[in-house]
């Protein structure tokens, strides 16, 4: 079979608990995109138990097509009954392009996946482009800790496989009506691809906002000086409507939690305001914010690489400026 | 109960600066570490055989200097150490990687393998589970905590909101997280011990049965097409002034943008 043969773009859909995850409709955005280049269509692989009437929610974010494997074995994710789903599904519909999100789960099926169908994995991709001259997928993607971007080819194998990070690409606005193709799979020997056991779940409960959904951001970083320091940054976060977020320094002193953290091994963010307070501005910070619309750097270093891409920094004491500022922003706010 | 742990060598990419004028990466008197999260897998393997006398077997791919790291290792505790290295393997992405590290690890006896989530170099967190997937064992990633009872694993398997608490029967494959298992020291007397002469055995091309065109740059479905360094923003507003003045100039950036 020639790889020309391989047709569409198949976006994987991370549902937990019956609740898609925002990185999917991402996806589903992006490859309209790229299904428009290569003049296909845009087919969601939803894998669960019970989830078939997610299906509509997927036709109306842009899904031309839905698979859908509603097997009790798919109730919650394990790494082995979930590869099975999905490369059965690659074998049956030789899609050209499968994108997953770059989540924990994602992050470990499309490996394993990837290693059965014998074809190539781009991880972490921050850009994905359609090369004129091959139509080949263009995998772009930060190397060593952000400092570098590779843009990777899969040029022999199909399908061309990447998982994108969450909060990269941006989900499309309309909506296209819940009445879309949808196709059941049935896969019998599921169960017996059962080969761990899970004992517990145990879920966190977080009582502040995802930072991946807050369009305000105040950030701490180790000029913060302890957990005491990001209770100021709370009520500045609180005055403006937003949450806080926190540089690795800040998580691995204990400070705050890790499902506060930005960059390379945290979270991608891109909020309307970025507050960056006491944040040097390591390369792998960087890679996880500097796509939001305005950035603001408080740091008493002058040389702080975060001023580089800051669009209002200020070189001063976090600890003096953020209460004043607190102070400035409530007398704003009061005078309407 | 035999243990392999599967560890790469990496430069220190925190340490790794941009030449600003050439836009390339300044790897000079960058220092060559054991990656964390391999570290930290080494940690919960050295645990186990404090706690059940396992025998802990490290392995690494790469340069025929990356025996340094598996001297590390032995200084901290592991018991054995095999160096994959062949000018044949050069150029690997993570198909061909797995596929290598896979033909290695079936001429070793083991009962669980333990490898980091991801490497710093390359954070693509593929290799664990694609050296699973090539020997036909499960494979648990992102493990905070790791105990063996009864033939089985018990692991702490981290998700964004979640943990699952998942059993599998041994032999199967974990993936560590870097930031659950602070790494012991080297200890003196594992240092000398390590550097002695032929403590680690070495394996090339033809000590593997696997196929040439799963291994290297032939048996890679990816290649870099490009590298290069991101365009810098432009550079904003920066200035010095009293905290008093700051927090009225910031208000009114925020004004100004509408934010307020």
């Amino acid at each position: 079979m020639k790889i020309e043969d391989d047709k569409g773009v198949f976006v994987f859909v991370q549902q937990i608990d019956g609740e898609i995850s925002g990185v999917s409709f991402e996806l589903i955005g992006k490859g309209r995109e790229l299904a428009k280049i290569l003049a296909c269509q845009v087919t969601a692989v939803l894998l669960g138990s019970g989830i078939s009437q997610l299906a509509g929610e997927l036709s109306n974010f842009g899904a031309d097509q839905v698979i859908v494997v509603d097997d009790a074995v798919l109730e919650t994710y394990m790494t082995e009954p979930y590869t099975h789903a999905m490369t059965q599904v690659i074998k049956r519909y030789k899609p050209e392009i499968v994108l997953f999100g770059a989540t924990a789960i994602g992050r470990d099926l499309a490996p394993r996946v990837s290693a059965r169908v014998h074809t190539g994995l781009t991880a972490d991709c921050t850009g994905l482009e359609i090369d004129p001259a091959s139509g080949c997928l263009l995998m772009t993607r930060p190397a060593f800790g952000g400092n570098i971007m590779a843009t990777i080819v899969c040029a022999e194998h199909r399908p061309q496989m990447a998982t994108v990070r969450p909060g990269v690409m941006k989900r499309v606005s309309e909506t296209f009506g819940t009445d879309g193709r949808v196709e059941q799979v049935v896969l019998p020997d599921l169960a017996d691809h059962v080969n761990v056991e899970i004992v517990e779940v145990i879920k966190k409960v977080s009582e502040k906002m995802d930072i991946m959904d807050a369009k305000v951001l105040i950030s701490g970083g180790r000029g913060i000086g302890g957990a005491e320091g990001f209770r100021k940054l709370e009520e500045l976060a609180e005055a403006l409507g937003g949450t806080i977020a926190s540089s690795r320094a800040a998580v691995d002193a204990g400070w705050v939690e890790k499902d506060r953290q930005v960059g390379q091994t945290g979270k991608t963010v891109r909020p309307n305001l970025y507050v960056a307070c006491g944040i040097s501005g390591a390369i792998q910070h960087l890679a996880g914010m500097e796509e939001a619309d305005i950035i603001i750097a408080i740091n008493k270093d002058p040389s702080a690489p975060i001023f580089e891409i800051a669009d209002y920094g200020v070189v001063g004491d976090v600890d003096k400026v953020i209460p004043l500022f607190i102070q400035q922003i409530k007398e704003e706010q009061e005078k309407r | 109960m035999n243990i392999v742990v599967s560890i790469k060598q990496v430069p220190n990419t925190n340490e790794v600066r941009l030449d600003q004028t050439t836009g390339t990466l300044i790897r000079e008197g960058v220092p060559s570490i054991i990656n964390p999260d391999d570290k930290s897998g080494l940690e919960m393997a050295l645990k186990l055989k404090d706690k059940l006398g396992a025998h802990v077997t490290v392995i690494t791919m790469g340069p025929p200097q990356a025996d340094a790291v598996l001297k590390e290792a032995m200084a901290m505790g592991a018991d054995d150490a095999v160096l994959i290295t062949d000018r044949a393997f050069g150029g690997a992405d993570t198909w061909a990687t797995s596929s290598t590290l896979a033909s290695a690890l079936r001429k070793i006896p083991y009962d669980l393998i333990i490898t980091g989530r991801q490497a710093i170099d390359g954070d693509t967190a593929q290799v664990g589970p694609q050296i699973a997937e090539h020997l036909g064992l499960p494979n648990i990633s992102y493990a905070e905590s790791l105990e063996l009872a009864d033939g089985y694993a018990v692991v702490k398997r981290q998700y964004e909101d979640r943990t699952h608490v998942i059993k599998a029967r041994l032999p199967c494959l974990v993936t560590a997280l870097g930031e659950y298992n602070t790494p012991r020291y080297m200890t003196p007397r594992g240092i000398f011990e390590a550097w002695e002469e032929g403590r680690i055995q070495v394996f090339t091309r033809s000590d593997l049965s696997v196929a040439d065109e799963n291994i290297g740059l032939k048996g890679s479905p990816t290649r870099v097409k490009k590298s290069f360094v991101k365009a810098v923003k432009g550079q904003g507003t920066v200035v010095t002034m009293d905290p008093e003045d700051a927090a009225v100039w910031l208000t009114d950036r925020l004004k100004e943008k509408f934010i307020l």
